[in-house]
């Protein structure tokens, strides 16, 4: 077989299934990439799988020509220099500042102190959003169970993306500011998206063609 | 113990030091075979110099006081020193006039991938030539000299600064609406700029023509595509370019920008596929040495010297 016109990075993780069922509706070989959970590099279909978070790191060093990510990851990384393409539609999720139901912690916090202190796993995309708002925030950065800070004090909110909210319900949380809907996005490397422009362009016209 | 060295500068040893010269020798001669003189400027540069060049400062990011108090700027490019050459040093020469020039530039912009703070540009500047015949000669030579370098596959990307303004125009978009399209375009975020495009409530043929027209990659059939009179500039430096020999390497790019400010026509980046960022750029910038006082029109190329290496290295390793 010879060697794919393009390599896509694929997110594994939540976003996993869906992009590769659309990658089948292209006519891209995803038989091998189901089949083996473990291997991460498959030449012949021209497919890495990846952290969805790594993807733009992946396609900025050209490591990838596309990948396909959350626009929450986008948002976030904003340093990496890629293209985007399509909006794809699907995972849909809301990035949202939640905290413990019930209680203005937020407004306690700000007009006490003067600031509010957010959990998050997204920095650039809090910070960004207490500054457009007009409000001082400390955002401290955890890796993973955000939900749990507000509940033992480390912080007074967090900001979280969220598909169903129930994991925040769980944790005696509750949404009170949406930031913004995310779905996942195709995009590119920027060199790629020059030279190999027809194979890009022929690519986004079929996915804009599936509905 | 560690005695580290500020973020995005790097020393360089004797191997690496031999492929650079190596390199920059190259291109150096390749340069001065087309009358390209070379000339020095100074690293620092009064403040205000820059300013006159370009509003934002061309981007420079390092500032200090001289012992009278006078604010000195690290400078960012090659391309506004020489310019005040030219009105001032070079002030009685007749154009047309080619220089080039090796040198280190600064920024202090968020660090991105292989985007140092200090790194070494070389270029050339052609001033007194208009339009196309200028933008031809640049681009044939800037392949001449990477073909020089050793690389075999790499590629100018060729685009117009002033199309997507123009075709704002065209479209009466009011001007509170503009930033944020250019925005996005620069950014190619092309999801936000079909989405923003789209509140505007234009006809569909210039919403199509808003979002289809810079999406256009590819060789001369994109000018082709793009139809009406928007592109006859590129559509003449093709020509030009075809003349020489020189438009198989190119691709036009109609929604290419690039970030400094006093560009004013064509604008061009280098890329080879080895790598996946840009080696470098430039483009035409007819207003700049008038700021200095002498209206001449210019064009020139810069290119990332370390980029390049990078290139040269990427390539071999796939031979």
């Amino acid at each position: 077989m010879s060697a794919p016109l393009l390599t896509v990075a694929v997110p594994r993780g939540a976003l996993f299934a869906e992009t590769l069922d659309l990658l089948d509706r292209l006519e891209l070989d995803t038989a091998d990439v189901r089949a083996n959970d473990r291997r991460l590099w498959f030449a012949d279909a021209g497919i890495v799988t990846v952290r969805p978070s790594d993807v733009p790191t992946y396609v900025e060093h050209g490591a990838a020509d596309l990948g396909i990510t959350g626009k929450d990851v986008l948002a976030e990384r904003t340093d990496a220099d890629v293209y985007e393409l399509v909006d794809l539609g699907f995972g849909f999720c809301r990035m949202v500042v939640a905290a413990r139901e019930g209680e203005d912690s937020i407004g306690e916090s700000l007009r006490r102190l003067g600031r509010v202190r957010i959990a998050t796993k997204y920095p650039r995309t809090a910070s960004a959003w207490f500054a457009r708002t007009g409000r001082q925030a400390e955002v401290v950065e955890v890796k993973g169970s955000v939900e749990l800070a507000p509940l033992c004090g480390l912080a007074d909110a967090i900001v979280d993306l969220t598909a169903t909210g129930r994991t925040l319900e769980e944790n005696g949380l509750e949404i009170i500011e949406e930031i913004g809907p995310s779905t996942a996005r195709l995009v590119a490397n920027p060199v790629a998206h020059k030279l190999k422009a027809a194979e890009i362009d022929d690519l986004v016209a079929r996915i804009r063609g599936l509905e | 113990m560690s005695h580290p060295i500020p973020p995005g500068t790097r020393d360089v040893l004797p191997d690496e030091m031999l492929e650079l010269r190596e390199l920059t020798e190259g291109l150096r001669s390749t340069f001065g075979n087309a009358g390209y003189g070379e000339v020095w400027t100074p690293t620092l540069e009064y403040e205000e110099t820059l300013r006159t060049g370009d509003a934002g400062g061309a981007g420079a990011g390092y500032r200090l006081f001289d012992e009278k108090g006078e604010v000195l700027a690290l400078r960012s490019d090659m391309t506004i020193p020489i310019a005040r050459v030219v009105a001032t040093r070079l002030g009685e020469t007749e154009p047309p006039l080619r220089l080039c020039y090796f040198g280190h530039a600064y920024r202090a912009a968020e660090r991105r991938t292989a985007e140092l703070r200090e790194f070494l540009q070389g270029g050339i500047e052609l001033i007194g030539l208009p339009g196309a015949q200028g933008e031809a000669e640049v681009i044939a030579l800037t392949e001449d000299a990477l073909d020089r370098a050793g690389l075999r596959r790499h590629r100018v990307g060729v685009g117009d600064g002033t199309l997507f303004d123009r075709l704002l125009d065209d479209a009466d978009v009011p001007e509170e609406a503009r930033g944020e399209l250019v925005g996005c375009l620069s950014a190619r975020d092309l999801v936000g700029l079909e989405r923003r495009v789209d509140l505007l409530g234009l006809s569909a043929a210039t919403r199509n023509r808003l979002v289809e027209l810079p999406s256009l990659r590819g060789g001369a059939e994109v000018l082709e595509r793009a139809g009406g009179e928007a592109v006859d500039n590129l559509r003449e430096l093709h020509e030009l370019l075809a003349e020489r020999g020189a438009a198989d390497r190119v691709i036009f790019d109609l929604g290419l920008l690039r970030q400094l400010g006093y560009y004013t026509g064509p604008v061009f980046e280098v890329y080879d596929p080895a790598v996946g960022f840009a080696l470098g750029g430039g483009g035409r910038y007819d207003e700049l040495i008038g700021r200095f006082g002498r209206p001449l029109v210019a064009c020139g190329m810069a290119l990332d010297v370390g980029r390049v290496h990078l290139a040269q290295a990427a390539e071999e390793r796939l031979r």
